[in-house]
């Protein structure tokens, strides 16, 4: 159970667990346990941390009916028990969660699968085949002379962005730094506008990026090349792009794989990737993978430092193993190979477990509805709100703690895996 | 409880003990002093013919922080061929070259090693690095916080500012990151590489800032003499695995000016240039350096063959190295105005030349630095072969006859340049207890561990003495941690969490008005967050205890 620490009714430097990016600049005010972002807040922050206002008031239910936390716990620990592969899916939680999955797992024979995996893996087998060339988001800010966004407009996934890393004029290298910014694909929607930025727009056909990175690369080595056209754009542009990016003092190349959601889309960063690579056999040029919401980056940094392994890693045998298409929950779930799901999800209510027949035990915001009643339902607070916590950024580098903001007495997802875990040793 | 080992040869150098016959005593955690005849002894283990030392300590081994979990994540096919089943009392794990932390942290007590040292520790990347090692358990655990290429320390030094201020900021990234030393890796080279600058020499200008490598490793080495921090500076050189770089690593010792200076994994940079293929061994001037220069020391980064993967903060080195790739893939990341890291693996092969010459470069230095003091047994984990290859390396040095042999294997052109054959040193027992516990204890100012005098933590190593080292080294019978029998003939028998290791150095807390001003200015977190507080060491430890070691001034 979290401890009633003392809240000040006005706290700075709060960061935000709602996105990769885990601004820590928000000025926020607690007056009479209502949450409230003064400044620095995006859409993103004001909206979910003005839904912790409304939640609460719900506790453990066991096949929807209320129970205590013990109660759920020990149910939740005997479903367990009788179980042949538990999947513990869902993991958007913090670090101290992620270390208590990883435990209890272990203990199980289970399955540690994120929600966003399918998301993720998509960088994850870039890095096992080829590996990058990457930046972070202070060098992208004091750096940066050329910013390319492939694929999406990252501003509705990371809102503060541009305004964090880009559009600033005082840099440690002297002010008025200007960054030249090129989306390829459909670059912000229609309408909105980015403050302080005029971004050249080349709308590409994102499912086709990777011929055009292919052609940019062609182009980069001075190969011949045959196509008039890659990704519904003509050579003359991409002749242009390539012309711009090899006179970056130090360009920059940012994707959000959620941006690529078709088949095989790991490949298309793999050849952003060494688009990029090539760029630093002359001059430097990075890769800014953005991901790191739900909890995602910090998971899978968790489970590869414990075991060797990130997501979708079975300990089934008594070892882990790793295998981004066997171990999925929607696989497991669909082939009825799972038996048990165990969902965690204490960032984002709207993110429920996956429609499935078999026993689930979720772990969850206050405020979730299911279709199907979950067996065991244990709410759970909401990290950086309801309590302390640490969350991973978007650059895998950074891991900043987050605090309590509010008097809470919604266990952490850390609390009720050890609560689960005690009550498997005593059965 | 009051324990009694019984009759191990033992090997104390800290106490200048040389395989005397002796019994020792435990008593809550500690050795102690030979009890009174009336007192009860609890339990009593009879070491007749056993080899008894101070658990080992691991001075330089990069075992937790973001390069090691790049690492983890570029590669699956280490991980599957090296799994760790889970028991009853241990977790699972794999990784071969890199290894979860739980791996990690069984392996080393199964080796008899109690305390391991994280060498490259980035400032923004340290909360990180202490959940990693918060996660690694078994041993004791410390670390080295790297400066050298940050903006914040170049800017200060291109203004001219006064050493005293940047021996606060020193001390205050101390105090923010809980380590116990200073690590600078290729002095402003991560930085200029941001600039596309390749390479970095000695008295070269930094492109923007002006100052050389030579001026950072002056000012630090003056910050962690003047602020008392026991360990000297852990100098990571410019120009690392670049034929030639002897001259720098020359210039590198001379350039603390006296002060304390510690050159680590030297074997990558005792390099010249002669010889049809402009590659040769320079190890014989750098130990004949290391000889004649007292306030010196080394540590080695021995090549051994095999796959690995090397994983560094020197992205300029790791850009130049990244076509060596094998597998042919590579991570190099340029990270917050603070550092860098470069990951590739690696697969040192006895019949290349450059490695087999890089093998017996290592085996030089070893045999030729005089002092067992000031050289130190490592292979730079994982970067010249991943840690549990230890054993078979103290078997080369304490076998001349096994040395020579594996000598015979490597690649002809490298036997006929290398002078390991015509060595006849022998390390003695005596010498290894100094390379792997005393020296480093006394290196790194740990007054209760690396020895077996009363007082001392009851970190005890116990060995079957067999004539192979190899195995000997690799199984110990016993494994003693705060007192506990914590391995039992090479494997885990109780798991602990072992204790952090750091210094906390005072400051002018006028510092922190600077930085704050830097980080909302510059940075995209802000300078409170880089302070981990006690509650967050004690949480990622699982509740280990933190030791605070004096400062001498």
């Amino acid at each position: 159970m979290p401890a009633s620490p003392v809240i000040p009714e006005a706290v700075s430097n709060v960061a935000c667990p709602f996105c990769g990016l885990v601004c820590d600049d928000l000025e926020v005010s607690t007056a009479a346990g209502r949450v409230t972002v003064q400044a620095n807040g995006c859409a993103l922050a004001l909206a979910a941390f003005e839904r912790g206002n409304s939640d609460g008031g719900t506790g453990p239910r066991i096949d929807g009916v209320p129970a205590s936390l013990a109660d759920a716990a020990a149910t939740a620990a005997r479903l367990l028990l009788g179980s042949r592969l538990p999947v513990i899916g869902g993991l958007a939680t913090d670090v101290e969660g992620a270390r208590a999955a990883g435990r209890l797992a272990d203990r199980l024979g289970g399955v540690l699968d994120h929600m966003n995996s399918a998301t993720f893996l998509r960088n994850t087998m870039v890095l096992q085949d080829s590996g990058w060339i990457a930046t972070t988001l202070s060098e992208v800010r004091n750096r940066a002379d050329l910013l390319i966004v492939a694929g999406g407009d990252v501003v509705s996934r990371f809102p503060r962005f541009f305004e964090r890393c880009i559009a600033n004029g005082d840099t440690l290298f002297g002010e008025g730094r200007t960054c030249d910014v090129i989306f390829l694909g459909p670059g912000v929607p229609a309408g909105s506008t980015i403050p302080g930025i005029v971004p050249t727009v080349i709308p590409c056909d994102v499912t086709q990026l990777a011929a055009a990175f292919g052609l940019l690369r062609a182009l980069l080595a001075g190969r011949p090349v045959q196509a008039e056209s890659a990704a519904g754009m003509p050579l003359a542009t991409w002749r242009a792009l390539v012309e711009r990016m090899k006179v970056a003092r130090y360009g920059v190349m940012a994707w959000a794989a959620g941006d690529f959601p078709f088949p095989h889309a790991e490949l298309t960063v793999q050849s952003l990737c060494e688009l990029v690579k090539e760029l630093n056999l002359e001059g430097r040029f990075s890769g800014l993978p953005l991901g790191g919401s739900d909890g995602d980056i910090t998971a899978d940094a968790v489970h590869l430092w414990q075991t060797g392994f990130g997501s979708r890693t079975s300990f089934g045998q008594g070892i882990p193993e790793n295998d981004a298409y066997h171990h999925s929950t929607a696989r497991l779930l669909a082939r009825g190979e799972a038996d048990v799901l165990v969902w965690i999800s204490s960032l984002n209510e709207a993110r429920t477990p996956p429609p499935t027949s078999i026993p689930t035990i979720v772990l969850g915001c206050t405020g979730m509805a299911f279709e199907r009643e979950p067996a065991v339902f244990i709410p759970v607070g909401t990290p950086g709100l309801d309590h302390a916590g640490h969350l991973f950024r978007t650059d895998r580098v950074v891991a900043l703690p987050l605090q309590q903001l509010r008097p809470s007495t919604l266990p952490s997802v850390a609390d009720v895996l050890a609560a689960i875990h005690a009550a498997l040793e005593e059965s | 409880m009051l324990l009694k080992l019984k009759g191990g040869r033992v090997y104390d150098p800290a106490n200048g003990v040389d395989g005397e016959i002796r019994d020792l005593y435990v008593r809550d955690g500690q050795i102690a002093s030979t009890p009174a005849p009336d007192e009860r002894i609890d339990r009593e283990y009879d070491l007749g013919g056993r080899v008894v030392m101070a658990g080992a300590i691991d001075m330089h081994t990069h075992i937790g922080g973001g390069k090691m979990n790049i690492a983890r994540a570029m590669l699956p096919e280490d991980h599957r061929g090296d799994p760790v089943a889970r028991t009853a009392i241990t977790r699972a794990s794999c990784g071969h070259a890199a290894p979860g932390t739980f791996a990690t942290g069984y392996r080393y007590a199964e080796m008899g090693y109690t305390a391991c040292f994280e060498p490259a520790i980035l400032p923004v990347n340290a909360r990180q690095a202490h959940l990693e090692m918060g996660d690694t358990p078994m041993v004791d655990k410390g670390g080295y916080v790297m400066l050298g290429s940050d903006d914040f320390l170049l800017r200060l030094m291109a203004a001219g500012e006064d050493q005293k201020l940047i021996n606060d900021y020193v001390a205050w990234t101390l105090q923010a990151t809980h380590c116990i030393g200073i690590k600078v890796v290729n002095p402003g080279g991560i930085s200029a590489f941001k600039f596309n600058q390749r390479t970095m020499q000695l008295d070269e200008a930094h492109p923007f800032y002006g100052v050389t490598p030579r001026d950072i490793l002056r000012v630090l080495s003056r910050a962690v003499h003047e602020l008392g921090v026991p360990h000297p500076l852990h100098v990571h050189s410019s120009n690392l695995g670049v034929p030639g770089n002897v001259d720098t690593t020359l210039g590198t010792i001379r350039a603390s000016e006296g002060l304390p200076i510690h050159l680590t994994h030297i074997q990558f940079h005792s390099y010249g240039t002669e010889g049809d293929r402009k590659f040769s061994s320079a190890a014989a001037r750098v130990a004949e350096a290391v000889n004649s220069t007292p306030n010196a020391s080394c540590d080695v980064g021995q090549v051994l063959f095999g796959q690995t993967v090397t994983a560094s903060a020197d992205s300029m080195s790791q850009q130049r190295n990244s076509g060596f790739a094998n597998p042919p893939k590579y991570v190099v990341m340029d990270i917050e105005c603070d550092a860098g890291c470069g990951v590739v693996p690696f697969k040192y092969r006895d019949r290349n030349f450059v490695n087999a010459l890089q093998w017996a470069v290592g085996l030089e230095i070893f045999l030729l630095v005089n002092d067992p003091w000031r050289v130190f047994l490592t292979t730079d984990h994982p970067n010249g072969a991943p840690f549990t290859t230890y054993p078979h390396l103290i078997r080369l040095l304490m076998d001349r006859t096994f040395r020579n042999e594996r000598l015979g294997l490597i690649h002809p052109d490298a036997q006929a340049l290398t002078t390991v054959g015509s060595i006849d040193r022998e390390y003695s027992l005596y010498e290894i207890a100094i390379l792997t516990r005393a020296a480093p204890a006394k290196l790194l100012g740990l007054a209760d561990l690396g020895h077996l005098a009363p007082g001392a933590r009851a970190d005890i190593t116990v060995y079957r003495n067999d004539p192979d080292r190899e195995r000997m080294f690799s199984a110990p019978e016993y494994v003693f941690k705060d007192g506990d029998v914590v391995v039992r003939d090479g494997k885990v028998v109780k798991v602990t969490w072992g204790r952090y290791h750091r210094v906390q150095p005072e400051y002018d807390h006028g510092i922190e008005r600077r930085l704050k001003d830097h980080f909302d200015r510059y940075q995209t977190m802000r300078a409170d967050h880089m302070r981990i507080t006690p509650d967050e060491m004690h949480a990622f430890g699982h509740g280990a205890d933190v030791v605070t070691h004096p400062c001498r001034r």
